[in-house]
Parts: C-alpha cells; sequence; structure tokens
C-alpha cells in the first residue's frame, strides 16, 4: 500500500504554513486597505452598505415625524423632497443591491469551496466606486443639493436644471458610477458560479444560493444597462440641452419611463432573490433535511428572473399607453405570482417533511414569509389595471412596497445575519435580543405600513410633505408613525446586539449543524477559504459524508499547498466541473482603490461642469486601467503546468472559451450589447410618436445619408475580421502576419470610428434642435466609443505580442478582444443601417 | 415515429442554454406582442380596430407554444433515461441530464401558461383602447 504524504503531521502543518502565509491579509494602517480578499473586502461591503441603510432609514423616520400630525411643518417641502428621493435611491442602490452582493461576495466563494471569486481586484474596484458614490449622493442632503425629484427622477421636472437644481446630476452621475460596480460584482459572480465550483459539483449538486446568485447576477447584466442608456440621455439633456425628453423638441418623457422601469421592476426581483436565496440554506439547515423539490426552486429562481423582465409598464398603467399594452403586462405580472408562490410552498414543505430545530434565523424566515404574501397580494391587486388607476400615486403603493421590501428584502437579511454571524465572527448573536427585535419590527412594520392601505384608499397622494386634517387620516398616519419607531426600535436592539462586547468563547465549527460548504470555515482565522479543495459529490456533502469535514483538513483533496507562495484555486467547466485549469490570483494590491478614486474624479467633476479636470481624471483612469491589466493578468506562468494532488495535474494558464478571463468578456459585453439595444429602442420609439419621422429636411434635421453609414459599417466589419484573422493567424504561429493583420484591423476601425461621425458632422445634424438629430448623434458616437475602445484593445495585444507577453501558446487577451470585435461588429451591423437605411424606407 | 422522435431526443446535449429555451420563447413571444400593439396603436390610431392584430397575436402565440412545446417533449424524453436509481442527486451524468431536462420541463409549463396569459388578454380588445 503506498503512503499518502498527507497521513504525515509534518508536511500538513509546512503546507498550512505556506497557505497561510499566501492568503495573509497586508496589515498596517494604511496598506490594510490594498486587501483584495473576499473575506475582508465582503466584510467591508456589508458593514458599508448596512451603515446606508441606517442613514436612509433615518431619513424615513425624519419623513415619519412630519406626517404625524396634519399640516405639521418639522421639515419644509424642499426638504421633504429631498427625504423621500434620498431615502428611496438610497435604500435600492446603496442598501439592496450593494447587500446583495456583498453578501454574495463573502458567502459565495466558501459555498464553492473556492479560494476565492475570480477577478478579486474587481471586487476591489467594485467596493470602492460603491463607497465614493454612495457618500457623495448621501452627503448631499447636508448642503441641501441631495436629489429631489423621485427615486425614478421623472422628467421633464428633473431634466429643467431651474426645477432641479445640482441634485439630478448628483443622482445621475453618482449612481451611474455605482451602477457600473453593481455590473462589475454581476461578471465577478457569474463568472464565479459558473467557473469556480469544486469539482464534482455539476449543475444538479449546485447550492440552492450559488443558482439565485447566477439567476440575480444575470437580470442585473440586463436589467442595469437599459438604465444606464437612459442616464446617458438624460445627462445629454441635462449638459448639453439635447432634447430627448422634451416634447416641444420631439422628444418625449415617457422614453426616461420605459428605460426606468425596464430596469426598475427587475430591481424588485433582483432585490427580493438573493434574499429569499439566504432562506434556501437557512430552511434545510433548521429541518435538518435536504431541500425538498430542488428542482422546483431552480425553476422558481429562473421563471421569476424571466417574467420580471414583463412588467415594467406596471408602473405606467397610468401614462396613457394603449390598454391592449397595458392588458399584456398586467397578464405577466400575475404570471409571475405562480414561480414566486412555488418557492414558499417548497420552504414551507420542506419545514413539514422535516424535523424543526426553532432558532433565531428561522424565526425571521417565518416572520418576513407571512409580510411578503401580504405585500405579494397587493401586489395581484395593483397588477390588474382598473385598480391601479385608483390606487395610483397613492398610500396603497407605499404600504405594498414596503411589505414586498421588508418582507422580501430587509427581514431575510436580518434572519441571514443571525444565520452567518458565527460563520464571520466566531461569535454567536444573542438570541434573546435578536427574538426582542424581531418582535419590534415585525409588529411595527405592520402597525406602520397596513394603515396606508386605507390612507392611500382614503386618497392620501405618495410624496406630499403635509395633509389637511380634513382629509381624516390623522388617526392613521399617527400609526404609521408609530410604528414606524417601533421598527426603528427594533433595529437599535439589533445594532446594539451587534456591537455589543462578547467575552465568551468562539462558538464551535458549524454550530448549526448545516450540510453545505461554507461551514467547512474554521474557527481560527485562516484566510485561505478551504484547506483543500474537494470533491463534492452530494448537495449536502457535510452531512452526507461523514468523513468529508477531515479529508478536507487534512488536505486530501486538491490544491492542499501553495508551494510556489502564488494564490490559487480551480476553474472547472461549467456543466459538470471537471477541473481544468488552476487560476492564479491576483494578492493585494492599491490599484484597485486608485482606480475608483480616478473614475470617481471623473462622475463627480462632470458633476459640478469641471470638464476639464474630469478629462484629465478620465486619463488616468484610462491609464491605471492598462497598468492594471499589463501587470496583473493574463501573466505567463513558470511552467505550464502544476501538480494538484490526487494524481491529477492541471495547466497554469488556459485561453479563449473555457477561461475566466473570456467568459468576463463575454458576459460584460452581454450587458454592453443591451444598453446599446435600449439606445436603438430609443430610435425606432421616437418613430412610432411621431407622424412623420425622420422629420422633413430642414437645416439641421437632415439625416447622416447612406454613403458615410454604409462606409462605417463595411469598415469596421473589416476591422472585425482583421482581428479574428490575426488571432488565427497568431494561433498557428505566423507571428510576423498576425502583426501585421492587427495593424491593418486597427487602422480599419480607426477609419470605420471616423467615418461614423463623418455622417452626422458632415451633413450638419444639429442636435440641440430636434430629437432626430440627438439620437442619431448618440447612436453614431455610442459606436465610435467602443471603436475607440476596441482600438485601445487592438494595440494592446500588439504591444504585448513585441513585449513577449502574448505569444502564440499564451494568446488569451488576443482571444478576448476578439470576443469584444464580435459584439462591435454586431451593434455596426444594425445601428448603421438603422441610422443610415431606415430613413430611407420611412419616407 | 414518436418513439423515433423520443430515441432522437435523448441524444441531444442538454445545457444551461436549452434549459432557457422555454422562458426565451416567452420573452420573445412577449416582446413582439407588446411592439406588435405599440406599432398598431400609434400609427393606425386608438380607435382602428384589432382583428389583424389578434391574428398576428395568434400567430406568435402559436409559434410560441410550438417553440416550447418542442422543448418540453425532449425534456420529457430524457427525463426517462434510466440509470441511477432515486432519488436522482448524485454527481453523475444521468441524475445531471435529468436535473437539467426536469428543470426545463417545469419551465416550460410555466412558460406556456404566461405565453397563454398575455396572449388570452388580447381577445379581450376590440381597439387599442
Amino acid at each position: 500500500m503506498s503512503v499518502d504524504p498527507q497521513d504525515d503531521p509534518a508536511v500538513r502543518r509546512a503546507q498550512a504554513d505556506r497557505l497561510s502565509a499566501v492568503w495573509a491579509s497586508p496589515k498596517g494602517l494604511f496598506l490594510r486597505w490594498t486587501d483584495t480578499n473576499n473575506n475582508r473586502v465582503g466584510a467591508w461591503y456589508v458593514i458599508t452598505a448596512f451603515a446606508f441603510f441606517l442613514f436612509a432609514g433615518a431619513l424615513a423616520l425624519l419623513m415619519r415625524a412630519q406626517l404625524a400630525m396634519p399640516d405639521n411643518d418639522l421639515v419644509g417641502p424642499s426638504t421633504f423632497n429631498q427625504l423621500f428621493t434620498l431615502h428611496g435611491s438610497m435604500m435600492m442602490f446603496l442598501f439592496a443591491v450593494p447587500m446583495f452582493e456583498a453578501t454574495a461576495m463573502l458567502l459565495l466563494p466558501q459555498l464553492l469551496a473556492a479560494r476565492d471569486l475570480p477577478f478579486p481586484r474587481l471586487s476591489a474596484f467594485g467596493y470602492w466606486s460603491f463607497l465614493i458614490g454612495g457618500v457623495f449622493v448621501a452627503g448631499s442632503i447636508f448642503f441641501g443639493a441631495a436629489p429631489d425629484g423621485g427615486w425614478f427622477m421623472y422628467p421633464p421636472l428633473t431634466t429643467e436644471p431651474e426645477q432641479s437644481g445640482i441634485g439630478a446630476d448628483i443622482w445621475m452621475l453618482g449612481l451611474s458610477f455605482i451602477e457600473v460596480s453593481s455590473i462589475a460584482a454581476a461578471v465577478e459572480l457569474i463568472v464565479g458560479v459558473l467557473k469556480c465550483r469544486p469539482p464534482g459539483m455539476r449543475l444538479n449538486l449546485m447550492p440552492l444560493y450559488a443558482w439565485y446568485i447566477l439567476v440575480v447576477a444575470v437580470m442585473i447584466l440586463f436589467a442595469f444597462p437599459p438604465l444606464i442608456a437612459g442616464d446617458i440621455l438624460f445627462e445629454l439633456e441635462r449638459l448639453l440641452d439635447w432634447p430627448f425628453f422634451d416634447a416641444a423638441r420631439g422628444g418625449d418623457p415617457l422614453l426616461w419611463q420605459h428605460l426606468f422601469w425596464i430596469f426598475g421592476h427587475p430591481e424588485v426581483y433582483i432585490v427580493f432573490l438573493p434574499s429569499i436565496a439566504i432562506f434556501a440554506m437557512v430552511v434545510p439547515t433548521f429541518a435538518q433535511r435536504h431541500m425538498l423539490g430542488y428542482a422546483w426552486i431552480v425553476l422558481a429562481a429562473v421563471g421569476t428572473g424571466f417574467l420580471s423582465f414583463g412588467l415594467w409598464v406596471h408602473h405606467m398603467f397610468t401614462t396613457g399607453l394603449p390598454g391592449i399594452s397595458l392588458a399584456f403586462f398586467s397578464a405577466a405580472s400575475e404570471a409571475v405570482a405562480i414561480p414566486t408562490a412555488v418557492q414558499i410552498f417548497v420552504f414551507i414543505a420542506t419545514l413539514w417533511a422535516g424535523r424543526v430545530v426553532w432558532s433565531t434565523p428561522l424565526l425571521y424566515a417565518a416572520g418576513s414569509l407571512a409580510i411578503f404574501t401580504l405585500g405579494g397580494l397587493t401586489g395581484v391587486m395593483v397588477a390588474i389595471a382598473p385598480f391601479d388607476w385608483q390606487a395610483h400615486d397613492s398610500y396603497f403603493v407605499v404600504a405594498h412596497l414596503h411589505y414586498v421590501l421588508i418582507g422580501g428584502t430587509v427581514l431575510p437579511l436580518i434572519g441571514g445575519l443571525y444565520y452567518y454571524w458565527p460563520l464571520l465572527t466566531r461569535r454567536k448573536l444573542s438570541d434573546r435580543l435578536g427574538k426582542i427585535a424581531f418582535w419590534l419590527m415585525f409588529a411595527g412594520a405592520n402597525i406602520a405600513f397596513f394603515p396606508m392601505h386605507f390612507s392611500g384608499l382614503l386618497g392620501m397622494p405618495r410624496r406630499v410633505y403635509s395633509y389637511p386634517e380634513a382629509l381624516g387620516v390623522g388617526g392613521l398616519n399617527l400609526a404609521s408613525t408609530i410604528g414606524a419607531y417601533l421598527f426603528a426600535a427594533g433595529m437599535a436592539v439589533i445594532v446594539l446586539d451587534l456591537v455589543w462586547p462578547r467575552s465568551h468563547p468562539p462558538v464551535v465549527r458549524n454550530l448549526w449543524n448545516a450540510g453545505t460548504l461554507e461551514w467547512l470555515a474554521e474557527t481560527d482565522d485562516t484566510n485561505w477559504g478551504v484547506r483543500s479543495v474537494p470533491i463534492v459529490l452530494s448537495r449536502y456533502p457535510l452531512w452526507d459524508d461523514p468523513d468529508f469535514l477531515r479529508k478536507v483538513d487534512e488536505g486530501r483533496f486538491y490544491l492542499p499547498d501553495a508551494e510556489e507562495g502564488k494564490r490559487e484555486t480551480l476553474v472547472t467547466s461549467v456543466i459538470d466541473a471537471v477541473p481544468i485549469q488552476v487560476l492564479r490570483l491576483a494578492g493585494p494590491s492599491i490599484i484597485p482603490l486608485a482606480t475608483a478614486v480616478a473614475l470617481g474624479g471623473v462622475f463627480i467633476l462632470t458633476t459640478f461642469h469641471l470638464y476639464l479636470a474630469a478629462t484629465i481624471s478620465g486619463i488616468v483612469t484610462l491609464a491605471l486601467i492598462l497598468f492594471w491589466l499589463w501587470t496583473g493578468t493574463g501573466l505567463q506562468p513558470e511552467k505550464p503546468e502544476k501538480h494538484v494532488g490526487l494524481g491529477l495535474s492541471l495547466p497554469l494558464y488556459i485561453s479563449g472559451s473555457r477561461s475566466a478571463g473570456w467568459w468576463a468578456m463575454f458576459i460584460t459585453m452581454m450587458g454592453d450589447a443591451t444598453a446599446w439595444a435600449s439606445l436603438v429602442f430609443g430610435y425606432f420609439f421616437y418613430w412610432t410618436i411621431h407622424p412623420v419621422f425622420p422629420p422633413a429636411a430642414a437645416p439641421g434635421l437632415a439625416g447622416p445619408g447612406v454613403f458615410w453609414p454604409m462606409a462605417a459599417m463595411a469598415l469596421i466589419l473589416a476591422g472585425w475580421i482583421g482581428t479574428i484573422a490575426a488571432r488565427e493567424l497568431y494561433a498557428r504561429g505566423v507571428v510576423l502576419a498576425a502583426r501585421l493583420t492587427l495593424v491593418a484591423a486597427t487602422l480599419l476601425s480607426l477609419a470605420g470610428g471616423l467615418a461614423s461621425l463623418a455622417g452626422p458632422w458632415l451633413h450638419g445634424l444639429d442636435p440641440a434642435r430636434h430629437v432626430y438629430p440627438a439620437i442619431v448623434w448618440v447612436l453614431a458616437s455610442w459606436v465610435s466609443a467602443h471603436v475607440a475602445a476596441g482600438i485601445i484593445m487592438q494595440l494592446y495585444c500588439l504591444a504585448g505580442s513585441f513585449a513577449g507577453r502574448l505569444t502564440p501558446q499564451y494568446d488569451g487577451d488576443l482571444r478576448n478582444i476578439t470576443v469584444y470585435q464580435h459584439f462591435l461588429a454586431l451593434s455596426a451591423a444594425i445601428t448603421f443601417p438603422v441610422i443610415g437605411l431606415f430613413p430611407e424606407v420611412a419616407r | 415515429m414518436i418513439g423515433k422522435l423520443h430515441a432522437r431526443a435523448q441524444q441531444l446535449r442538454a445545457t444551461l442554454w436549452t434549459m432557457i429555451v422555454p422562458p426565451s420563447a416567452w420573452a420573445a413571444h412577449f416582446l413582439a406582442c407588446y411592439l406588435l400593439a405599440a406599432i398598431t396603436c400609434a400609427k393606425l390610431g386608438r380607435t382602428a380596430p384589432v382583428d389583424r392584430t389578434h391574428l398576428i397575436v395568434g400567430g406568435f402565440t402559436l409559434l410560441a407554444l410550438l417553440v416550447i412545446a418542442a422543448s418540453a417533449f425532449i425534456a420529457w424524453a430524457q427525463r426517462r433515461i434510466e440509470g441511477d436509481p432515486p432519488p436522482h442527486d448524485d454527481s453523475t451524468d444521468e441524475d445531471r441530464l435529468r436535473f437539467l431536462a426536469t428543470a426545463t420541463l417545469m419551465l416550460a409549463a410555466l412558460s406556456a401558461v404566461a405565453v397563454i396569459y398575455v396572449a388570452a388578454s388580447a381577445l379581450f380588445f376590440e381597439d387599442c383602447r
């Protein structure tokens, strides 16, 4: 019988020491902030999002104090507008979405027995962007400059600089910055779920939490870009007076509502699904059995993800859209109740079939499902258009959405906090305080929001700073205020519980006797995630294999060592999780923080119209990104393969569609293409609302002609083919020809990007005159800007080729930029016929 | 005939992409109906009768339901491949296929219901109002 080296405790200790050294966090007052490990960054993320939550909650308490009595004058109308706008915007953009990303960043690698997510520096960059943007937006209220147009920022009120001050710019630019970081997190999480699962964990064994995260991250990818496209149009109107939402010049404020709600409705599910996902982990643990109906939960998550994109117009039932259109959205709004209910029934069934261990997290689960269901029932009511016409913009809707969000997001997260706190801190929160807080919040939420149904039906509109006594809603409002403060008292108990110093010893590992991998986390402060990356053969390995924990801890699976002193994790195949690569992960670095500061500068300086400084900040950002890529990504390993344990050797470098980088590029471009599609939607939207579109030719209103758009398309497509050819030549080792082809492709792209702008430029299209020239300019500029980014990538690869970092064997960069070029070609092949040929057809 | 198709269906590859075919069919159907209604109502006016729209929506619906049915048939066949014993939650090729097939089949049912919901709502309208 052969001897396993892992049998020797000395060997194991030496391995553990090396792993500890590699994964140690940087120390020191300054250096600690250069950390990129998901444990640390995730914790910062959670704390920051929670702080914003408390801040936004305090704003709500001010509002409730103002509304406690009729004709109250605690705050004036202007302050009140800022309070409700900031409350809604912060809860959505600075709490709910970031909190999902934060918890996923903390839990996902542990659940998948990965040492970290595939792009740790991207996570850190996302965090710093979030912090900077969040402080910028939240801080504005101290200067009386907070946005005051409602969290949806409807134009034309908000596009008129005299009606709404700098607040609207702060909202647009500050939150756009955060949206970018959300998309970065989505890319990270999708690649994490698909490519960083442990060997053996096929799709059918994935923890349900990971399924939810996958669905939600994909939803972010398709939901946020329409809003970003809307933001671009919005800021172009505010800063340059391009009339996208100005009806006098052919624009239409409804386009903003469409783009906002195409984001805004999926957003509701984006914040709901990851919170309910926590229950998918809590419920089996406290039922002490496998989840019943695993596939049903997957059905619910995927089904909700899809259907939630067919609901957006139910926020626009009163805008005068055709009844037949409203009917479609009403039908889809009713249909989404099916998958939502399915998961709740599955949770109940699992508890029913199990041996329930009653606990604080389970109390939160039960309570929040009750509140959420009440919100769901009123949701079914407002999804019916005639009912909505009565309830729209009244407190009935305020009651509905708070029931949904408190039951579907806030309470589940608190339950998750009580469940996972021992995992993160080795200490248990107080059950006693947790239960007191629960009952305060449960009662508070109902006392605050249930009366709002009635104040709404009695005619109290939303977003008013006061109401007359004659309306007869004084008592109901007083009850709401009392409830809100009770809820806040419950939250205060939780904060107290969190900061209360604890003297009792650390809890045992896997305190709740759970079955999933995150509970492998060790009780002493080890940053490596798992001691060795296990082979997973069931959904609840800690329950199903009594020896599992010992084998992991003794390093008897993969990657038990860090011989080369590098941070590493396994990359596996998408469907069957077959190990295919050892991925070298980037360690601590100042670059993500510096890049976030520079990019934040672009957005913040633009808000104050400091364009020169903003441009300089943009150049610095680009330089930092290039430096980041050059020094930290696509590095050639010192040897092609490495032994990872159990007789398996894996490559240290792979390129193309099996690699994490390729997937990241592909996924990012899916989001990018969605933003572009939203702009094309805008073009045709204007076509539908105008009897004649494009408008009759007049100075400044002529189209871009046929020639230049067609030339641009041909040149950009030629650049695309050239890039593909360069990739193929490079792979065959014909380096010189490949370089020449890439140079030619770059020049073709450059010419295409210029030709794209030449159409509107040479025909004298004046974007401030009418919406038609404006939307043509936007579409042409969109493609040209993407060409510019493509050229930077082509030159980057050329430089890499000359510097020896891009070789026929290590050609990941070239393969990744080809993916970019595919999407660029697609956008050119549609944009230019639209702006060049469609006017010919439409006339 | 069915037996032959059944055997063919069992050979097909199941992936995350094939799993989302039914809801994607719903999405395409939904978008097509919405765009059709929006364009018809904008260009022909609110009071123009929507008889032709009904027909086209019916056509879209038939097409979507065909795609969903085909996907469901393949999933149903793949679910019946014999292999590992229940409860079918092991790390094997059969169980993974079975899971993807089950999920696809259920998504097909949900998508079919959602498609019919949307299509049925159009029937209540004689014009765009």
